[in-house]
């Protein structure tokens, strides 16, 4: 929509097709709009700077070589510790996890509702997918917690602690599942009827269509929805708190207790750390380096959406 | 004598049937997808079952207690998460939608600035909600000094869900044909006439699904709570938004902090209390998608 319609008056012979006089209401909605979507502008900054003043006074006290350097994190302890490697290897494993039970789970649900579904078949499956994207992540926390983590005990043959990284990671798994599953369906619902046509009449299976055809075809959208996905484990925050709990210790076991770079920030955060105290900072810190890369991950997945997009509408 | 002894020619074009492989692709497809439904089904039964003995009107008439599980409840968290919802509404609905609006009938997306809003609008639906409590915390408690109270939260949730409002409400505003916009333009009704007659009207029942849909992910909303100081044990209602507050989903998270037994099955109870009204919610979402929906 273009702005600004000409508005012919009334027919005559010297009546030109502009505007009789301008709209000064008009234009005062226009600026009232462009005001409210300049909210969303104002949250980015509004979060760059809460993170950005606490975080160059933090690497004014602690050394860039302390924090990527050492693997001995303990800011709240004293003597404090500030090696960031263990918040850090926490949330890449249990990203991990979650995205080993998520990516297979989510593909075949989207590649099942979009190419086999019919749509008695898809009218239950999608509200069953919306009503998991819907539930709160402290109740995957609650029943990875008290449900899982006992359940994990009993049936592995290794130790698990009460608050371990595996079961906190297989419910953010379940978690991020509807979000692989409905980008992923997007994407392949996308791809143009012809190419599936083509195929069928080379002689291709269902199968062969689906998986050498339909799926490179939506590649991109694919990527874009597993990248978001991992995202948004990386940022989870409850699921890890309840159900991996708080100890910072460097190690890969994922039986253990282990805290992520959000369950830091939860934890230190809801602490009372003084204003101004290096445990303050901190919790700013993490949070640039959380927000740092959340943020290249979300804006790398919104550029494979564009260019699928580009391609096939 | 064979009466019906079919044609050679066509005997060949029978097929030898689906291999079996494409069954079992079709059976693995289709079995992932039950296991989020099992998933789904043994999530509900294991939390209604744990918190059966404790789902009673205990749970909602009374505030917490620490000392005495048997008569503690949920009363302040369900009392600051209807407080936090209705300003929610009240602050998020409207900006989203009048957001949404401009980048739908006002933005020409040549322009570098309208591109960077929407690039801007996919990044924050994204960010972490912890780290919109640390904007929360930096900016809004101590900067703008409105301190650990209803406000406090209300404001940083509003943002945390205006994305999700901005682009449901897209959405459904570009559902509406441009023909509509077009006739009314052609009869003389100025630009926002044509929005506020013709387009809002027929992309209500799209902006209200995606409007109760986006309240509901605040409701459910815990973490940029925990930053908010209000992680502490409440045992009064608000009385107005400058007051200290808690919402449900932080309660559950306390009470499953809480290492007695007792205070898991509340916690189980209180989840209970809160699954039902995001089920609630859902489900009308789904009801006015499905009844209101035009198909132009």
């Amino acid at each position: 929509m273009a702005a600004g319609h000409n508005r012919a008056t009334a027919p005559g012979p010297n009546r030109s097709l502009a505007r009789s006089r301008p709209r000064y209401g008009e234009a005062a909605i226009k600026v009232l709009l462009l005001a409210a979507a300049l909210v969303s502008i104002a949250t980015t900054l509004g979060i760059v700077a809460a993170l950005l003043e606490p975080t160059i006074e933090f690497f004014s006290e602690v050394s860039f070589g302390e924090f990527f350097g050492s693997t001995s994190w303990g800011p709240l302890f004293s003597p404090p510790a500030f090696g960031v490697w263990p918040i850090i290897v926490a949330t890449l494993e249990i990203t991990l996890i979650a995205v080993i039970v998520a990516i297979p789970l989510g593909l075949a649900a989207a590649i099942y509702l979009s190419e086999y579904a019919t749509t008695r078949v898809r009218k239950i499956f999608k509200p069953v997918l919306e009503v998991l994207a819907g539930i709160p992540t402290v109740v995957f926390g609650f029943f990875a917690f008290s449900f899982v983590t006992p359940l994990l005990q009993d049936i592995l043959p290794f130790t698990l602690d009460p608050r371990n990284a595996l079961s906190a990671g297989l419910l953010v798994g379940v978690m991020i599942i509807p979000i692989v599953a409905s980008l992923s369906e997007d994407a392949m619902s996308a791809v143009p009827r012809s190419l599936r046509e083509g195929s069928f009449a080379l002689g291709a299976s269902k199968m062969t269509t689906s998986v050498s055809v339909v799926l490179p075809a939506a590649f991109s959208g694919i990527v874009a929805a597993i990248i978001l996905a991992i995202s948004r484990a990386a940022g989870e925050t409850m699921i890890v708190a309840i159900a991996a709990g708080f100890k910072s210790i460097f190690t890969f076991n994922p039986g253990s207790e282990m805290a992520t770079m959000a369950a830091f920030i939860a934890s230190a955060g809801s602490g009372d750390a003084p204003v101004g105290s290096i445990a303050y900072k901190t919790i700013f810190a993490v949070g640039s380096l959380l927000f740092i890369m959340t943020f290249a991950m979300n804006w790398f997945s919104a550029r494979m959406v564009k260019k699928y997009r580009e391609v096939y509408e | 004598m064979a009466l019906l002894s079919t044609p050679r020619s066509q005997v060949d074009l029978v097929g030898k049937g689906r291999p079996i492989r494409e069954h079992l692709f079709r059976i693995a497809l289709l079995s992932s997808l039950a296991v989020a439904l099992i998933f789904l089904g043994l999530l509900l039964a294991y939390t209604l079952t744990e918190g059966w003995p404790r789902l009673d009107s205990r749970l909602w008439e009374n505030f917490p207690s620490v000392r005495r599980p048997e008569t503690s409840g949920v009363l302040s968290g369900i009392a600051g998460t209807l407080w936090i919802i209705g300003l929610t509404a009240v602050m998020a609905l409207p900006t989203g939608v009048l957001a949404a609006i401009y980048l739908e009938e006002y933005a020409d997306n040549t322009k570098w600035y309208n591109r960077l809003i929407e690039l801007n609008i996919a990044n924050l639906a994204a960010v972490p909600s912890i780290v919109y409590g640390i904007l929360g915390l930096g900016i809004i408690a101590r900067w703008l000094d409105f301190g650990f109270t209803v406000m406090t939260g209300a404001v940083t949730i509003s943002l945390l869900v205006l994305p999700i409002v901005i682009i449901s409400a897209r959405e459904a505003i570009r559902a509406v044909p441009p023909s509509i916009r077009e006739g009314s333009l052609a009869l003389g009704a100025t630009q926002w006439q044509t929005i506020y007659r013709q387009v809002l009207p027929a992309s209500i029942p799209g902006i209200a699904t995606g409007s109760i849909l986006a309240l509901s992910r605040a409701i459910g909303e815990a973490a940029p709570f925990l930053m908010l100081g209000a992680a502490t044990l409440v045992r009064f209602n608000p009385d107005g938004v400058w007051s200290s507050f808690t919402v449900l989903p932080l309660q559950i998270y306390n009470l499953i902090s809480q290492s007695r037994e007792e205070f898991h099955i509340l916690a189980a109870a209180a989840i209970v209390v809160l699954l039902a009204i995001l089920l609630l919610m859902n489900s009308l979402a789904i009801w006015l998608r499905n009844r209101y929906q035009k198909r132009w």
